[in-house]
C-alpha cells in the first residue's frame, strides 16, 4: 500500500514537471483512440444490421407504392407467383411491417413510436427458391408501376461484409502502426522524466533498488497517461455518438432497417477497450524508456 | 570478505585489470592506491558487478559475483555502501531524506527509517543538520551525509572510491577518522586514494595498481610517489 502511493506520488510529480510532453502523448494518444473507436462504431453497428436482416436473408422484399391499393397488390402478387425461382408470395401491411421492426429493434423500439405517422411502406415479401434466381425475381418486380423499391438482404450482406472485411483489415493495419506510434511518443515522454532523474535512479542502483522498484513510478506515469488518454477518447466518442445517434440515428434507422446501437452500450464497451489499450501503451512505453538505464 | 581469482578485464583494446587475484578479508581496512588509468574504477566496478569480468573469479560475502543473475545484482549490493568523490547527494532531498532514501528503497518501514536515520546521522557527526539541504552544507558535512546513506543499512564492506579528493586536509582527515571508526566497528573499508599524505599516515594495508596489474601489496606508506615511481623507502613487502 505504501508502495502504491508512493509511485502515484511520484509519477504526478513527474507529469507535473513535464506537462508540455505529457499532454502532446495524452493528445497523440486520444487521436489514435478515436480512429479506433470509429472503426469500432463502424464494424459494431454492421454487424448489429447483418444481424437484424438476417431473417430476410433469402427473401426479396417488394415495397408498394401508396397510391397502389390492394387489389392492385394481388394482381402483383400473382404476376409475381408465375416468375421461375419464386416459391412463395406473402403480403405484409405497413402496420405488420411497424410491429415486426419494433420487435426486432428490441430495446430501441421505443424510438419507433416518435416517428408519428407510420412512414414504411406496405410490400410484398418474396421468397425465392435459389439465390441465382433472386436477380431475375428482383428485375421482374421492379418492372411493375405499382412497385416503389425493391430490396434484397442478401446482395446487401454480401457487399457490406466484404466492405466491412476490407475495412477492418485496413482498421487493424492503421491501428497496429498508430499503437507503435504512440508507444514511442510515451517512451519519449518517459525517457525525459528519466533523464531528469538519472542522478537518483544511479543512486537508487547503487543502493541495491531492484529494477521494479526503480520502474514503479515511471510505470505509473505511462500508464496515468494511457488512462487519462482512455478518459477523454472516451468522453469524446460519447458526446459525438450520442449525437450522431440522436439527429440522424432514426433516419438511418428507418433507411437500414436496423437500429444504431445506443451509446451507453457502445461506449461501456469502448471506455473498457481503451482503458486496457491505454494502460498497455503507457507500460510498454515506460518499459522501453527504461530500458538502456537499467541494463547493468 | 572480497575474493579476485585471475580476473581480467579489456575493454576494446584498453587493458582494465590483467590477471588480478586479490583477498580481503572481514574486516580488513585497505587502501587501493596507483596512478591514473591504473585500473581502480574498474576494481570497484568489477565489485559492484556494473561491468562484467572476461575471465577469472570474483567473490562478494556469500555472492559469486562472476555468475549472478542480472535479478540478484540489488541483493548483492544492499550488502555493500558506497561513497563518491562527488557525494551523489540529491539536491531536492534534505539530509534525512537522502539518507532515508536508501532504507525505503529496501522497504523499511517508515517507523524504522525514523527511528535509525537519526541514530546513523548522530554516528556520523552532523544529527543537528538533519532538516539541510545539501548545497547548504560544506563539502565536509555532506560527504558525512553520503557516509551516512552507505552504513545505513548496515552493509558488511564500504567502498570509498577518493572520499577525500574534494575535501582539504583538515577535513580530509576528519572524514579518515570516520571511515576508521566504521572499520573499527567491523565493517570492511575499500578505499581508493590518491593522497598520499593520508596512506602514510594511517598505515593500513595498501595494494597498489598500475596498468591493470597488482604491483604491489604491503601494509604502511604509499611506497609510490604521485608520478608512478616506486618510493624507496617504500613500505614493507608482503606479497
Ligand atoms: N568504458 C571504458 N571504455 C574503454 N576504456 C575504458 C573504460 N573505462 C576505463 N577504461 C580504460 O581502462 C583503464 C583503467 O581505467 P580505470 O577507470 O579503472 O582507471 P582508474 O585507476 O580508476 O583511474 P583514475 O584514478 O583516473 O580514476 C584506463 O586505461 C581507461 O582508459
Ligand atoms: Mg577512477
Amino acid at each position: 500500500m505504501r508502495r502504491v502511493f508512493y509511485n502515484l506520488k511520484q509519477a504526478f510529480q513527474q507529469i507535473g514537471r513535464n506537462k508540455g510532453m505529457s499532454a502532446a502523448s495524452v493528445f497523440a494518444i486520444t487521436a489514435m483512440m478515436l480512429i479506433l473507436g470509429l472503426f469500432f462504431i463502424i464494424s459494431v453497428n454492421v454487424n448489429v444490421f447483418t444481424e437484424v436482416v438476417k431473417s430476410d436473408y433469402d427473401t426479396v422484399e417488394v415495397y408498394l407504392k401508396d397510391s397502389t391499393t390492394e387489389a392492385q397488390a394481388a394482381q402483383i402478387m400473382n404476376d409475381l407467383k408465375e416468375i421461375k425461382g419464386v416459391s412463395k408470395v406473402t403480403y405484409r401491411t405497413k402496420d405488420q411491417a411497424m410491429k415486426i421492426m419494433k420487435k426486432r429493434w428490441g430495446d430501441s423500439g421505443y424510438l419507433l413510436n416518435s416517428l408519428g405517422t407510420n412512414p414504411l411502406p406496405n410490400s410484398i415479401l418474396i421468397k425465392v427458391s435459389n439465390l441465382s434466381s433472386a436477380n431475375s425475381v428482383n428485375k421482374a418486380a421492379i418492372k411493375n408501376k405499382g412497385v416503389e423499391n425493391t430490396t434484397y438482404y442478401k446482395e446487401t450482406i454480401d457487399k457490406v461484409t466484404k466492405i466491412t472485411n476490407t475495412i477492418q483489415i485496413g482498421a487493424l493495419i492503421i491501428m497496429l502502426f498508430l499503437v507503435v506510434v504512440s508507444v514511442v511518443v510515451v517512451s519519449n515522454t518517459i525517457k525525459l522524466t528519466v533523464f531528469a532523474r538519472r542522478r537518483e535512479i544511479e543512486i537508487m542502483k547503487y543502493v541495491g533498488a531492484t529494477n521494479w522498484f526503480i520502474r514503479g513510478p515511471f510505470l505509473v506515469e505511462g500508464m496515468l497517461i494511457g488512462i487519462l488518454s482512455a478518459l477523454v477518447s472516451s468522453g469524446i466518442t460519447y458526446v459525438v455518438y450520442g449525437k450522431i445517434v440522436a439527429k440522424a440515428g432514426l433516419k438511418m434507422m428507418t433507411m437500414l432497417g436496423s437500429p444504431l446501437v445506443p451509446t451507453g452500450y457502445l461506449c461501456g464497451n469502448l471506455v473498457v477497450i481503451f482503458l486496457a489499450l491505454g494502460i498497455g501503451i503507457g507500460a510498454c512505453g515506460s518499459i522501453i524508456s527504461m530500458r538502456r538505464f537499467l541494463d547493468a | 570478505m572480497i575474493t579476485f581469482k585471475h580476473v581480467t578485464k579489456a575493454y576494446d583494446g584498453n587493458i582494465g585489470l590483467k590477471d588480478v587475484t586479490l583477498s580481503i578479508d572481514d574486516g580488513e581496512f585497505v587502501f587501493l592506491v596507483g596512478p591514473s588509468g591504473a585500473g581502480k574504477s574498474t576494481f570497484i566496478k568489477l565489485i559492484l558487478k556494473e561491468i562484467d569480468a572476461d575471465e577469472g573469479e570474483i567473490q562478494v560475502g556469500d555472492f559469486r559475483v562472476d555468475q549472478l543473475s542480472n535479478r540478484e545484482i540489488p541483493q548483492m549490493r544492499r550488502k555493500i555502501g558506497m561513497v563518491f568523490q562527488d557525494f551523489r547527494l540529491l539536491p531536492k532531498k534534505t539530509v534525512f531524506e537522502n539518507v532515508a532514501f536508501a532504507m525505503e528503497i529496501l522497504h523499511k518501514s517508515p517507523k524504522a527509517i525514523k527511528r535509525r536515520v537519526p541514530e546513523v546521522l548522530k554516528l556520523v557527526g552532523i544529527e543537528d543538520k538533519s532538516k539541510r539541504y545539501p548545497q547548504e552544507l560544506s563539502a565536509g558535512e555532506q560527504q558525512r551525509v553520503a557516509i551516512a546513506r552507505a552504513i545505513v543499512n548496515n552493509p558488511r564492506v564500504v567502498i570509498a572510491d577518493e572520499p577525500t579528493g574534494n575535501l582539504d586536509p583538515k577535513t580530509a582527515d576528519d572524514i579518515m577518522q570516520l571511515l576508521d571508526a566504521i572499520n573499527m566497528a567491523g565493517t570492511t573499508v575499500v578505499m581508493v586514494t590518491h593522497a598520499k599524505d593520508i596512506v602514510d599516515k594511517w598505515n593500513k594495508r595498501v595494494v597498489a595498481i598500475n596498468e591493470g596489474s597488482i604491483v604491489r601489496d604491503s601494509f604502511g606508506s604509499y611506497g609510490y610517489h604521485e608520478n608512478g615511481r616506486p618510493d624507496k623507502k617504500g613500505g614493507r613487502d608482503n606479497a
